[in-house]
């Protein structure tokens, strides 16, 4: 690549500082616009369009959604330098899905590292192949949601089935990419340990993965349905406990798995 | 075992959950004895040189003054007969106490109990006093532009003005090697060295006489606690404390008389010096300074020789620990405001490097983390130095700590404050052995008589004056400079702001001057100089400018909102042209049409008035009452509140400062300038220099509530920005964006200190990981340069409910500013300010 790729544009939601769920060290997450998945309990709402959204909050305008180019996102990734160096930290892109604007990620995840900074996405990897192959290739941590194994409650909850996620779960762990497997753990979906236990038997299988993260379910989100003139669907259910996650863990760690609560 | 191989989680003794329940019992007392006896020694010493008087009246409380071993105490000595009770000190200033006899045990801020015979003794005291305290002196010293600028609360010198200066830490190491004893044979050698016929033998001869006068009191002191342990313990029947009570009996027979030989000794030897300071004068920030090291030689020593278990030394500094909270000291109820919470500030330091830049982290650099710890109490405010060789584990049991919630410990970066340290003339070996002293401010051992703490300087009353060419509350009190609607470019604007910053910097330090010579004529201190460099050769108290280094250190705050508010300007009127600086003072005046408090309405209405009698006009009771009437019920017409709205949402859309945004940070750090860089050209009367601070301890609220409007949007009576902090609720990017901001300051020359508060919620320090995290943040802020940085780590909820059920959380801990203090113990104001400080919590 020559440096045509700092001009490649994207379009981003949010730049968030001092990430320190999301991977190792201390890390910056780029939000990327756009996602194939519409899962009720999305807590980044305006993640999901591609299109830039306009609403009001408040009775002030708030703009979800800004075009930038690779360059722009790096001069802001380099201002939290030496957090990365003390913490072996990096950067994560989310979202959306970073894998739905293949062109923009795989720039800017390489200028990262042309500027000796870690990379990690977290992905749901539901596109083809090809692309999931040309984004990894420039990713350190690959962190992966496998959200349930019954394709028709993927698909009632989700909007699509899982085909595709689990057959490039696989891949990516053939290709010996550093793969984590996350789960979001909500009630009503996937709380149950038969169903846990089910994602776990199956991340078990996958060469090379050995870790496992449930991240329960909260409402943090909830606030941003209504401004986008949504419906919230899952109104009536309530985070998991401690107890119950618990429970569901013991799933994860008895598969030879090292299991974790949050990322 | 070497240090690095253990992070020493010892287990705590019993004995101090005891100490503590029993130190925390009561309300703090105010007790008369050292008042009555001061002035008995006063009344007997007219006419002699002052410093022979200051000994004398020492010997005399010394000898006097009642002395205590309470229950289950292994290491002993009292200031008062109840706990956590404190003495005063009329020398100093006696009238505020006076008249707040009936109100000091009902206050919000620190409230002290007050009997009514202790009313009747100090009420026969005070008159003797009368012309002869330090503060009167002071005051008639003082110009009378800079008392205005005092009663205009542009800066408030109270500190001192009105107590002992402290803020010093001695040579601890000389008393514990070769005591008293080993102290005063210098001084008699040094004495029988000079002439009567010698220039200097007048002050010299009687200074010498002094200390040693102080000394020998010092010494028979703690012969009169060997005698009490002793007697208690042939009363004694519990065999254990029996033999415990026969321990401190001796320890109290051979320190601080001689050299200790032992851990224990040393550590007793450490508390007489450490109280008693604090009895000779009022000043706070004693600090101890760098404990682990010079402790080290007496706690190797034994444990090599198998004198002495890690437990047994563990619990030994638990209880010094204690007894550091056992000290107390009431201030004036404005004076309390600013150091709310029963503050001391005995700051104590953990690690760092030594005079050849070899880190010397040791097990007692542990030991001093696990303390804290084990007592979970305000004092001491503990400190640990980092840099790049700070061993990795040391930071992480800091960290530990820090996740406890405690407040303490504050990190020190060592990268910065050595070369801060070189610049104001101290030599390398000495740069690289410093410690901290009350708050935030770096000095060294035994040698500086550093003045820290001179006074708050409220960096946002100078832009009033500019907006008000110079008149506040209807007279002249900045330079009359140019009139704001005659300015065409930011530039001239600015500019004003500067020439006020200077005018007033020069009021400040006359203030501190006043008060600095009145302490060399009225306060020498004999006791203290016989530990501070080079006062014995020079025949010089520390007061007199007996210390090797001088300096005078006030400090500023405000930088946050200064930095915004002069953004704000140069944005909406010189660049983008939104509004006038005409409209802009409009808004200011009538608080962006929020309304006014009581007291911002009566300050209004005490302008309005001085302006009408300055035209020459008779004004009734009655016409200013209808004045301030109107004032109190003042509203702005819609129109006007519409454009304030719009005003307020426009300024609320410009950078602020601590965002990681370079504009607006570049502006911060020259907006610190026109206060740290003028400062250091001035000199104060001990020959020593002016140096910046830049922390408010937490006077910004106080001062927050007799300030303006602000241009940055703050409302009339917010609080200022801590430290320099952002302000409050303005950084919104993470805490990685506060601290670049930060540290884009010049931390270098601010030579007195810097701090930085940042309050992180228990989640963001959680697990192995999240200690991890944590110190990498730390580091990633001092690799930038960034000097002091502390943390709160408390839920929002948990404050909320403290608030709501003090009673529930009578020993929560809470970092204030350079220190920690009692939650429950600071007033409403403080609390919510803590509470509305941005929370950190990492995504």
């Amino acid at each position: 690549m020559n440096n045509d790729y700092l001009q490649q544009k994207g379009r981003i939601f949010d730049i968030q500082k001092y990430s320190i769920h999301d991977g190792p060290g201390i890390r910056t997450i780029v939000f990327l616009k756009g996602c194939l998945f519409r899962c009720r309990w999305c807590c980044n709402p305006e993640s999901q369009e591609s299109e830039i959204q306009q609403v009001m909050i408040d009775g002030v305008p708030k703009t979800y959604g800004r075009d930038v180019t690779v360059s722009e996102v790096l001069d802001e990734i380099e201002k939290d330098r030496a957090f990365y160096r003390r913490s072996s930290g990096g950067i994560t892109l989310s979202g959306g899905e970073c894998m739905c604007q293949p062109d923009f990620t795989e720039a800017l995840l390489h200028g990262c590292h042309e500027h000796g900074l870690t990379t990690a996405i977290e992905t749901t990897a539901a596109v083809t192949y090809d692309i999931v192959e040309r984004v990894v290739a420039e990713t350190d941590y690959v962190l992966m949601d496998i959200k349930h194994m019954n394709p028709a409650k993927h698909k009632e909850f989700i909007g699509k089935d899982n085909a595709r996620v689990l057959e490039n779960a696989m891949k990516i762990a053939r290709s010996g990419a550093n793969l984590t497997i996350r789960v979001p753990v909500i009630p009503t979906f996937n709380d149950t340990p038969a169903e846990i236990g089910a994602i776990a038997e199956f991340a078990k299988e996958l060469p090379g993965v050995t870790r496992m993260h449930l991240l329960p379910y909260h409402r943090l989100g909830t606030d941003k349905y209504n401004r986008l003139s949504r419906d919230y669907l899952l109104k009536e259910i309530v985070p998991p406990g401690e107890e119950q996650m618990t429970r569901l863990l013991e799933e994860v760690t008895k598969r030879g798995l090292t299991g974790q609560i949050g990322g | 075992m070497a240090a690095h191989e253990s992070e020493f989680d010892i287990a705590r003794s019993p004995r101090i959950p005891k100490l503590i329940e029993d130190l925390y019992k009561n309300m703090p007392e105010i007790e008369s004895d050292r008042a009555v006896l001061v002035t008995e020694s006063y009344k007997e010493t007219e006419g002699m040189p002052v410093i022979t008087r200051r000994a004398k009246a020492l010997s005399h409380i010394l000898r006097h003054i009642p002395i205590t071993i309470r229950d289950q105490e292994l290491i002993v000595g009292s200031a008062t007969k109840a706990p956590r009770g404190c003495q005063t000190f009329p020398e100093y200033s006696y009238s505020w106490l006076e008249d707040e006899f009936d109100t000091v045990a009902t206050r919000a801020a620190d409230p002290f109990y007050i009997s009514e015979d202790t009313k009747k003794q100090l009420r026969e005291v005070y008159p003797y006093w009368k012309g002869k305290t330090n503060c009167e002196l002071a005051s008639a010293y003082m110009d009378d532009q800079a008392k205005k600028m005092i009663d205009h609360n542009v800066f408030t010198p109270g500190n001192y003005f009105y107590n002992g200066v402290g803020h010093i830490c001695v040579h601890y190491d000389q008393v514990l090697a070769v005591g008293y004893e080993g102290i005063l044979r210098e001084v008699k050698e040094e004495l029988a060295g000079c002439s009567v016929a010698d220039g200097n033998y007048q002050t010299k001869g009687h200074f010498l006489e002094a200390v040693i006068e102080s000394l020998e009191a010092v010494i028979a002191y703690a012969k009169r606690y060997a005698k009490l342990a002793q007697d208690m313990a042939a009363k004694e029947s519990d065999p254990i404390r029996k033999q415990e009570l026969q321990l401190i009996a001796q320890n109290c027979e051979r320190v601080p008389a001689k050299g200790a030989t032992s851990f224990y000794e040393a550590c007793q030897s450490f508390w007489f010096v450490q109280y008693l300071l604090q009895t000779e004068g009022s000043g706070h920030s004693i600090s101890p300074g760098r404990f682990d090291q010079y402790m080290y030689p007496y706690y190797q020593k034994d444990i090599k020789a198998g004198k002495i278990t890690q437990e047994f030394a563990q619990e030994l500094m638990d209880c010094i620990w204690v007894k550091l909270n056992d000290l107390n000291k009431v201030r004036d109820a404005a004076s309390a405001e600013g150091f709310s919470g029963y503050g001391l500030f005995q700051n104590l330091i953990a690690g760092g490097q030594n005079e050849e830049g070899i880190d010397v982290t040791n097990e007692l650099s542990y030991m001093c983390i696990e303390a804290s710890m084990h007592v979970m109490l305000p004092q001491p405010s503990l400190s640990v130095r980092v840099w790049n060789k700070s061993p990795h584990k040391f930071l992480i049991k800091a960290a530990k700590l820090t996740r406890t919630g405690l407040g303490v410990p504050a990190y020190y970066n060592d990268e910065v404050i050595i070369p801060s340290l070189l610049n104001r003339g101290l030599t390398l070996a000495e740069a690289r052995n410093y410690c901290i002293i009350g708050c935030v401010e770096p000095q060294i051992m035994g040698k500086t008589d550093g003045w820290h703490d001179a006074a708050f300087f409220n960096m946002c009353r100078p832009l009033e004056l500019v907006f008000e060419s110079g008149m506040d509350q209807g007279e002249l009190l900045g330079l009359p400079t140019q009139d704001i609607t005659t300015m065409k470019t930011f530039e001239e604007f600015y500019d004003a702001y500067k020439k006020q910053m200077i005018y007033c910097i020069e009021m400040l330090v006359n203030a501190d001057n006043a008060i600095d010579q009145a302490h060399m004529e009225r306060c020498p201190l004999p006791f203290l100089s016989s530990m501070v460099e080079d006062c014995v050769k020079r025949g010089k108290s520390v007061q007199e400018g007996g210390a090797v280094y001088n300096f005078t250190g006030p400090q500023g705050f405000g930088i946050a909102n200064m930095a915004d508010s002069l953004y704000a300007v140069k944005q909406l009127v010189f660049e983008e042209k939104k509004l006038t600086l005409a409209q802009y003072r409009e808004a200011l005046r009538d608080n962006y049409g929020r309304g006014l408090s009581q007291s911002q309405a009566e300050q209004v209405t005490k302008s309005v008035v001085n302006a009408l009698l300055k035209e020459g006009k008779q004004i009734t009771e009655k016409e200013v009452s209808e004045i301030a009437e109107m004032i109190t019920n003042h509203t702005v017409s819609p129109e006007k509140k519409k454009f304030y709205d719009e005003l307020l949402a426009l300024i609320g859309q410009i950078p602020k400062f601590g965002n990681d945004d370079a504009v607006v940070d570049e502006f911060a750090r020259d907006v610190a300038y026109t206060y740290t860089r003028p400062l250091e050209h001035y000199r104060n009367p001990r020959g020593g220099q002016f140096q910046a601070g830049l922390y408010p301890v937490s006077a910004n609220v106080p001062l927050g509530a007799q300030t303006g409007a602000t241009p940055d949007g703050r409302l009339a009576g917010e609080p200022i920005a801590d430290g320099v902090s952002p302000m409050a609720g303005r950084d919104t990017h993470g805490p990685t964006a506060a601290v670049n901001s930060v540290a884009k300051l010049d931390h270098g020359i601010a030579s007195n200190g810097t701090l930085l508060n940042q309050k992180f919620h228990p989640s963001a320090l959680s697990g192995r990981e999240g200690l991890e995290k944590f110190v990498a943040f730390i580091q990633g802020y001092f690799d930038q340069k960034g000097s002091h940085i502390q943390f709160n780590v408390v839920d929002r909820d948990t404050l909320l409910d403290a608030q709501a059920h003090p009673e529930n959380y009578k020993t929560l801990v809470v970092r204030v500013a350079g220190y920690s203090a009692l939650f429950t113990g600071l007033s409403r104001s403080l609390q919510d300010d803590i509470i509305n400080r941005t929370e950190q919590k990492g995504f």
